[in-house]
């Protein structure tokens, strides 16, 4: 189907299917349920899943195919943001503008830093990348203030002209985010019995954007010019030799994956419009190389994986604190629960770092490959006879 | 093609869940059916508490969530009831908001915006939480509150410092207890004056962002207004740990005070590296060099250790205060944690409170509501003294204190003394202000 073939097909049914019923997928536990706190079907974190799942798409078109480590990638994030939101407060709040300047914006920027960054390879490309990205952050967080207005972070105004739209809402806010008038944030409620699903036009317009970045990296990886990609990674000397430039090729690979990062921030801002430098800064550009790994670097659906893992962990155990331990425990005898919590304490709430540390450390000792290796030894053990299961890796959700 | 099947199949499948949601839309609980957002309908209400526990502002976000539960227990009825005794408004009783029992939920802003907003989206859309309160940055806090004012929810701010927050950065749903650098610099002022002559040559360093721009614009002001010359203003990169290379120069432009625009690790490493270069015991023009760090924080104090001594810097609130309103916070605060709270813990503490009379006078926890409570209000008995919640802005005024390095300190937390408590009408100012002008409050948004 769509030129593809029929593994790919699968997998991408699959993704789609996935994505399109995250509402529910993300929500297994009742609403009033003590576990409700691992839910993760709410509009923002779904939104970002999506919208760091294209990140890392993008990522992986570079790293993945071509082995260039860039460092950098936040830096395209934060411009696609930035662009998107200086057309919000410019032209109108239809998000298609917003998102097609960030992408052009994001592919011109990747273009002039894989020009420069690209003519060496390696470690010396990966700190090239770092250093620009940590250029841009320093830019936009102090010098450039007058564009990316510093610290505080680019919002919408009630004064921002708005050529195409209002600049005041009619309850006197400033006008929200849109595709010709489907506003980004509404959501409705499914109520089926204990369970309560959310379902969010945001997500939606994320997720069939994402579904198409999906669709166009698998169109990548399979076509000749993929190919070409990976010859770079195996061997590039060899490839010189044989007469051929690879120049162009990894800057295209490097612009588009660039454009993909761009496309992330501009739809990061048309679900909440506003930008801020720490988007740049080289942790950010850290956590992408952090998804990709964890997810399984090279693969197709490994990065999508690593994304939403990672901000899974960011979102729901940085907010489970003492007080909702104590109420997981409260059946235990007095001293137990106290221990119980002590014992937990450092690995949740401001301890998630630590946890999800603990979790990459793992998950690259044991599965090389990411978690997308940890499940094809599942899929594997599943497939043989059943008295094999034992031996099975320990599943990584 | 032989795939095709399958993909009808799936798309069949997909179409008959998908159909069979929207064919039953009495099942919908549109989110236009309540009055705003996440009203409160069961028999307790949520509030969000978004401070930083990792990061820079670590120190202080733990202070702040310790207070905030101190707030939570008093306003359940639990504890001494600590400054709900001494607050000039009597209508709460310990029994809960409007009778429902508080609950609260946390997040970790990791003093990032993004971060931020997505730990307080998480907070409106996942806890049904109507209020949402905390950050220790000002970049943090003005992203935070501009995403209440889109939810519909009330932002309470904890520690922010900048003169955006309600200056030009302001919401209609946003409301700062705390005091802001304007503030400050009026305080300090006449301090300066009386200690150190009209006739000083001043230096500034300025940790090169919002909030050190607007402390350097107005301390500048302030100080040029009663006869001091500005020599030079220097911009130093948020990241720097080292700042000798910033000193050095201060020492040969004939400046004979320093002034420090950081805070946090910052001014810590600065003002280090300034006393290292025996700044303060060199004199200039025959006056003795002095640095004066316009915000000051006991935490900030605790880092910088012996060099802090004598400096001299305003804050928001001290432990040390005698009246009966922090006396009785520092009291029930020491009992439950077992040392005093810090003025980050005590802004946060007023502010739950200020929202929960809020809401209780309202009658409801609709946004509009507390704003409408909030705004203009007068009370006592947080600690400060007389307080106004001006509605032009949404800023708190009150007296600010001026503060030094204690000399002696007879214990790790007796690190600052009180030297002057500067009077609410000297720091008042008019709300179109040109520091704060460029901004405007907009409607209050009960989203929904």
């Amino acid at each position: 189907m769509f030129g593809l073939n029929k593994k790919d097909t699968t997998l991408f049914i699959i993704v789609a299917a996935m994505t399109l019923l995250a509402p529910f997928i993300l929500n297994p536990f009742p609403t009033d349920s003590a576990l409700a706190q691992f839910n993760a079907g709410y509009p923002d974190l779904m939104q970002r899943f999506v919208i760091f799942g294209i990140l890392a798409i993008g990522f992986n078109i570079l790293f993945g195919l071509t082995g260039y480590l860039s460092f950098g990638h936040a830096a395209f994030l934060g411009v696609g943001s930035y662009s998107a939101v200086w057309m919000f407060k410019l032209l109108s709040m239809n998000i298609i503008p917003a998102i097609i300047l960030s992408v052009i914006i994001a592919g011109l920027f990747a273009l002039v830093i894989g020009y420069v960054s690209l003519r060496r390879s390696g470690i010396y490309f990966s700190i090239l990348t770092l250093a620009f990205a940590q250029m841009s952050f320093n830019l936009a967080y102090s010098v450039l203030t007058p564009i990316t207005n510093g610290e505080t972070g680019l919002q919408i105004t009630l004064d921002d002209p708005r050529v195409l739209g209002v600049s005041v809402a009619e309850n006197g806010n400033p006008p929200v985010t849109n595709l010709f008038g489907l506003e980004m944030r509404e959501t409705f409620t499914l109520d089926l019995g204990a369970w309560a699903f959310q379902f969010n036009i945001g997500f939606y317009v994320c997720a069939l954007i994402m579904l198409a970045a999906f669709y166009v990296s698998v169109r990548i990886f399979r076509s000749p010019f993929g190919l070409m990609l990976r010859a770079v990674k195996s061997n590039q000397h060899r490839m010189n030799y044989t007469g051929l430039s690879t120049r162009p090729y990894t800057l295209a690979a490097f612009v588009i994956s660039g454009m993909y990062a761009g496309l992330a921030g501009g739809l990061m801002a048309s679900m909440d419009p506003l930008a801020g430098a720490e988007r740049m800064q080289w942790t950010a550009s850290g956590e992408i190389v952090l998804m990709t790994i964890l997810g399984g670097a090279g693969t197709l659906l490994g990065p999508v994986l690593g994304a939403g893992f990672i901000k899974y962990f960011e979102n729901i155990f940085s907010k489970i604190n003492d007080n909702i331990l104590h109420t997981w425990f409260a059946i235990m005898p007095d001293g137990l629960e106290d221990l119980l919590v002590t014992i937990v304490h450092p690995f949740v709430g401001k301890g998630w770092h630590l946890t999800l540390g603990l979790l990459f450390m793992l998950v690259v000792t044991f599965l090389p490959g990411g978690l997308v290796e940890g499940g094809q030894r599942i899929a594997k053990a599943l497939s043989r006879k059943k008295k094999d299961e034992p031996k099975t890796p320990d599943a990584s959700e | 093609m032989s795939n095709s099947n399958f993909t009808r199949r799936g798309m069949l499948k997909t179409s008959a869940i998908a159909g069979a949601g929207f064919a039953a839309p009495t099942i919908f609980t549109a989110s236009s059916a309540a009055a705003y957002t996440n009203e409160p309908t069961g028999s307790s209400v949520t509030l969000g508490f978004n401070v930083p526990q990792s990061g820079p502002y670590a120190d202080e976000g733990a202070d702040e969530l310790r207070a905030y539960e101190l707030a939570v227990e008093h306003l359940n009825g639990g504890g001494d009831g600590g400054m709900m005794n001494t607050f000039s408004s009597k209508e709460l009783t310990g029994n809960g908001i409007l009778g429902k029992k508080v609950e609260y939920v946390t997040g970790d802003t990791q003093t990032k915006s993004d971060a931020a907003r997505a730990s307080a989206k998480s907070m409106i859309e996942k806890d049904g939480a109507v209020m949402i309160t905390g950050g220790s940055s000002s970049g943090v806090a003005i992203a935070v509150q501009g995403l209440c004012q889109e939810a519909g929810v009330i932002f309470m701010a904890g520690l922010t410092h900048s003169n955006d927050t309600t200056g030009k950065d302001k919401k209609a749903n946003g409301f700062r207890h705390f005091f802001n650098g304007y503030m400050s610099a009026a305080a300090l002022a006449p301090v300066l004056e009386a200690r150190y002559g009209n006739d000083r040559n001043a230096y500034h360093l300025t940790a090169d962002y919002t909030w050190g721009w607007t402390q350097e614009e107005s301390i500048a002001a302030a100080t040029e207004a009663m006869g001091w010359n500005t020599v030079n203003k220097v911009r130093t990169p948020l990241a720097s740990t080292d700042f000798s290379s910033y000193i050095a120069p201060v020492l040969n432009s004939g400046a004979d005070v320093l002034v420090l625009n950081h805070y946090g690790g910052n001014m810590v490493n600065s003002l280090t590296n300034a006393v290292q270069f025996g700044l303060r015991e060199k004199v200039i023009n025959n006056k003795n060099f002095e640095i004066v760090v316009p915000l000051f924080s006991r935490l900030m104090a605790r880092g910088a250790g012996e060099n802090v001594k004598g400096i001299l810097g305003s804050t928001n609130w001290h432990w040390s205060l005698q009246d009966e309103a922090s006396k009785a916070f520092v009291k029930s605060f020491g009992t439950k944690y077992g040392f005093p709270p810090s003025q980050a813990a005590h802004t946060v503490y007023c502010q739950t409170l200020l929202y929960a009379d809020a809401a209780q006078r309202a009658g409801t926890f609709n946004p509009c509501g507390i704003a409408e409570a909030l705004e203009g209000y007068e009370f006592d008995g947080l600690g400060n003294g007389k307080t106004l919640y001006r509605a032009d802005d949404h800023q708190c005024f009150k007296d600010v204190l001026v503060v030094r390095g204690k000399e002696n300190p007879t214990s790790e937390f007796d690190l600052l003394e009180v030297v002057e408590v500067t009077p609410v009408d000297q720091v008042m100012y008019a709300p179109d202000h040109p520091m704060f002008a460029g901004g405007a409050l907009g409607t209050c948004n009960p989203g929904a």
